[in-house]
């Protein structure tokens, strides 16, 4: 609609007060001939799309298929009976966001902003109203309490983060460490050994396998990312074409067949007994080709920087070194926040080519769960929901990245 | 500089040499790995490791999926514990000694080949340039599943068999083998089919649905996955001809004898154990039976097993695991699943169909 707006003068910019809907609508929706043609046109379409989606989603639609398999969309083939070290996982991580939200919100006037508010609520009302297998997995009820507990728990840690913060600095630190604690904790927790059963990576899956994947790639590749793009502004000329050429050439290669490397030839130069986990090998291609991207995005950050800020730093007597690390890289990186978000983000959904080389992440769960006799031709239900967790988790990295640069904003 | 560029091309040598050097050792040690697997076989290799490798497709109904409870299934998956249970004996667990690896078919023969499985169970026909070896140089195991192409049919249409098509319409895929074919049958036939043609194949599905042809052409097995998905499936039917041969069945690597035969006879011991008449329920029953065939069969005697470098009862941990050839049918793709195939070619020899096994002896 607002494609419609009308160039309005900026000397007339009317008050908001006293605007009634139907001033609004009149001013912004019918203000001549073309533009009411235009909305009702537009709205004619979108109500029909609306419509014939409402229609399906409710007569055609056979969504049975997604609560039945709910547990394979989010683990995959983990063992039924581990399933509560997922919701331990689960619980670490809520109780680390929530403290995590309260501290960096420790000086927003309101902790329950009304948004906040309205998402809690809408959050509460999708548990207790979507429909749940009554399997083996845990009575519906359970699973209900469990999530609503969740919810709460990081309402709660939020609560005291944010009372903690206020009364205490130094706390982001402390968060940072213990969410690179969690990392470990969480990776025991989905392996096993040191005193729980062993969980092969062959029956990770579903959002648990994109979601550990992009992450580890993500944190691996930042700092390797990073490296490269000093390496090829580098002043010495072995890194500086190292550095060059690893970039240039996993760039000019597709993510798939690097993929298929580590599947197809990497077998070939190990003895027949050593075999390389399958999910360690997707992973490390995913890290080492958005390394590539990433180094690019960061150089572009570096060449924004000014001359006279490596001036300055080196007539401070600062050396090469510390002179990127306190003076270069904390601008560069941030003036590329939004790209390497956007990379992150790319980088999310090209997990699902993992699928290609036999992992069963969302994706590929999803073909599986399709070719079950029991659920054929339930395309239409099974990718508008993952569709929907993606768009989640993508939303979220972006919101995030939002309020990283918020946070991080220095300009006047 | 020049200080610069000599340090460069003196490292630049040493990263080719290097390079080079690493590219001889890797290809000496290959030609080590091969001269090993002529000498220790895989099935040596998989003893060793406790677990047997399995290439599935993964998303194939019928074939191999996995269902709700996040178990593999299918009858590509039964044929992967078939060969487990005969490796490490019965279990009610045998999926703790399998790994399976879903390959799609860009990477299912170049995985077989370096050894990143242990046997491909995923729908692959067997042709001569798969097995020659100068072709992809693989071994086929006895065919656990004769496919071909087939027409599927609305009852109310009145069609029985492929005669019966002269003058309909019939979607089918275009730029495919299941194109020509129909050509090919129909001109054979002497009946003239009206192709009505679309790019892909769900596509063509979808217009068969609508009723913009009386039949649709594609892989029987194909079809019958798809009628599970329409709307009235009873309301549809194949046509008992068959218009192509796509026999599907296990494959292993080539030059790998003592590894291929022990595939090859446990799959054969299911389609045996079927004309013994030998099940999952009365295995236990049939060991005392006083049939010396079956006595051999089952190693209450003899030594068959042992030939193979199994257990001489492997065949009964392979029952007690999966049931014989026509329990494995019925309960994946037959009249106990929703695909509702009929036996067809892959009934038993003397019921009429392909399915024979060498006698166990």
């Amino acid at each position: 609609m607002s494609a419609t707006h009308p160039p309005s003068p900026v000397s007339q910019r009317p008050s908001a007060v006293n605007l009634t809907p139907l001033d609004w609508a009149k001013k912004n929706l019918f203000s001549d001939w073309f533009n009411s043609l235009l909305t009702i046109l537009v709205g004619f379409v979108l109500i029909n799309t609306v419509i014939g989606f409402l229609r399906w989603a409710f007569s055609t639609a056979k969504w049975s298929v997604i609560p039945t398999n709910l547990p394979l969309f989010f683990v995959g083939r983990f063992p039924a009976n581990q399933y509560w070290r997922m919701w331990l996982l689960l619980t670490l991580i809520a109780l680390l966001a929530g403290l995590t939200w309260g501290v960096l919100a420790q000086m927003a006037t309101r902790l329950f902003s009304r948004s906040v508010l309205i998402g809690v609520g809408l959050a509460a009302l999708v548990i207790v109203l979507m429909p749940l297998p009554s399997v083996e997995g845990g009575a519906p009820l359970l699973v209900r309490l469990k999530l609503l507990g969740l919810v709460a728990l990081v309402l709660a840690a939020a609560w005291v983060g944010r009372w903690l913060g206020q009364r205490k600095s130094g706390l982001g630190n402390w968060l940072s460490l213990a969410w690179g604690l969690s990392f470990f904790v969480g990776l025991w927790l989905m392996a096993g050994g040191l005193g729980l059963p062993v969980v092969s990576t062959t029956a990770w899956g579903g959002l648990l396998l994109t979601a550990f994947m992009s992450l580890v790639s993500i944190v691996l590749s930042f700092p390797f990312g990073v490296l490269l793009a000093l390496g090829r502004q580098s002043s010495l000329p072995v890194i500086r074409w190292l550095s060059t050429i690893y970039i240039e050439v996993v760039r000019g290669v597709p993510l798939i067949a690097i993929l298929f490397i580590g599947l197809i030839m990497i077998p070939l130069f190990l003895p027949q007994n050593i075999r390389l986990d399958l999910v360690l090998r997707a992973t490390l291609g995913l890290t080492l080709f958005t390394a590539a991207y990433l180094a690019e995005t960061v150089r572009g950050g570096l060449q924004a920087i000014p001359k006279g800020q490596y001036e300055a730093a080196s007539s401070l007597g600062l050396n090469t070194p510390l002179s990127m690390v306190l003076i270069v890289l904390p601008q560069a990186l941030k003036i590329s926040i939004p790209a390497i978000v956007g990379l992150f983000i790319s980088l999310l959904q090209d997990t699902t080519l993992v699928s290609i080389v036999g992992l069963f992440d969302l994706l590929g769960i999803s073909r599986s769960i399709l070719a079950n006799p029991q659920f054929i031709g339930r395309y239409a239900e099974v990718y508008l929901f993952i569709g929907l967790l993606y768009w989640g988790l993508c939303y979220a990295m972006s919101q995030g990245s939002r309020r990283l640069e918020k946070q991080l904003k220095t300009s006047h | 500089m020049r200080k610069w560029i000599l340090l460069a091309a003196a490292l630049s040598l040493t990263v080719t040499a290097c390079g080079g050097s690493t590219t001889t050792t890797t290809g000496s040690s290959g030609d080590n790995g091969t001269a090993t697997t002529s000498v220790a076989s895989r099935l040596d290799t998989i003893k060793s490791r406790g677990k047997l490798i399995c290439g599935v497709e993964g998303t194939i109904p019928g074939f191999s999926f996995v269902d709700q409870s996040g178990k593999y299934s299918g009858l590509d998956v039964d044929t992967c514990r078939a060969v487990a249970a005969a490796l490490f004996g019965a279990s009610d667990d045998i999926d703790s000694k399998i790994e399976y690896r879903n390959l799609d078919s860009t990477a299912r023969f170049p995985a077989l080949q370096n050894g990143e499985v242990d046997m491909l169970a995923r729908n692959t026909t067997w042709t001569l340039s798969r097995d020659a070896a100068g072709g992809n140089g693989l071994e086929f195991a006895p065919t656990t599943f004769y496919d071909g192409q087939g027409v599927m049919v609305t009852k109310a249409s009145g069609i029985t068999n492929f005669d019966g098509l002269d003058g309909k319409s019939v979607c089918v895929e275009t730029g495919t083998t299941t194109e020509l074919n129909l050509a090919s049958r129909a001109k054979e036939a002497g009946i003239t089919v009206n192709e009505v043609k679309f790019q892909d194949s769900n596509a063509a599905s979808a217009a068969y649905t609508e009723g913009r042809c009386e039949g649709f052409t594609s892989d029987r097995s194909q079809l019958a996955a798809k009628r599970t998905g329409l709307p009235n499936p009873d309301d549809n039917i194949l046509l008992p001809d068959v218009l192509s041969k796509e026999p599907l069945g296990p494959v292993t690597i080539n030059n790998d004898s003592a590894w291929f035969d022990v595939v090859k006879w446990v799959t054969f011991g299911l389609m045996q154990a079927e004309e013994f008449g030998i099940t999952q329920a009365n295995v236990d029953q049939m060991t005392s039976s006083d049939n010396p065939d079956i006595q051999g069969f089952l190693g209450a005697q003899g030594e068959l097993g042992q030939q193979l470098g199994l257990p001489n009862d492997f065949m009964v941990a392979v029952i007690k695991t999966t049931g014989n050839y026509g329990e494995i049918f019925e309960r994946n793709v037959g009249a106990d699943s929703p695909l509702k195939l009929d036996r067809g070619l892959n009934n038993l020899w003397t019921e009429g169909g392909l399915i024979y096994s060498p006698p166990f002896r």
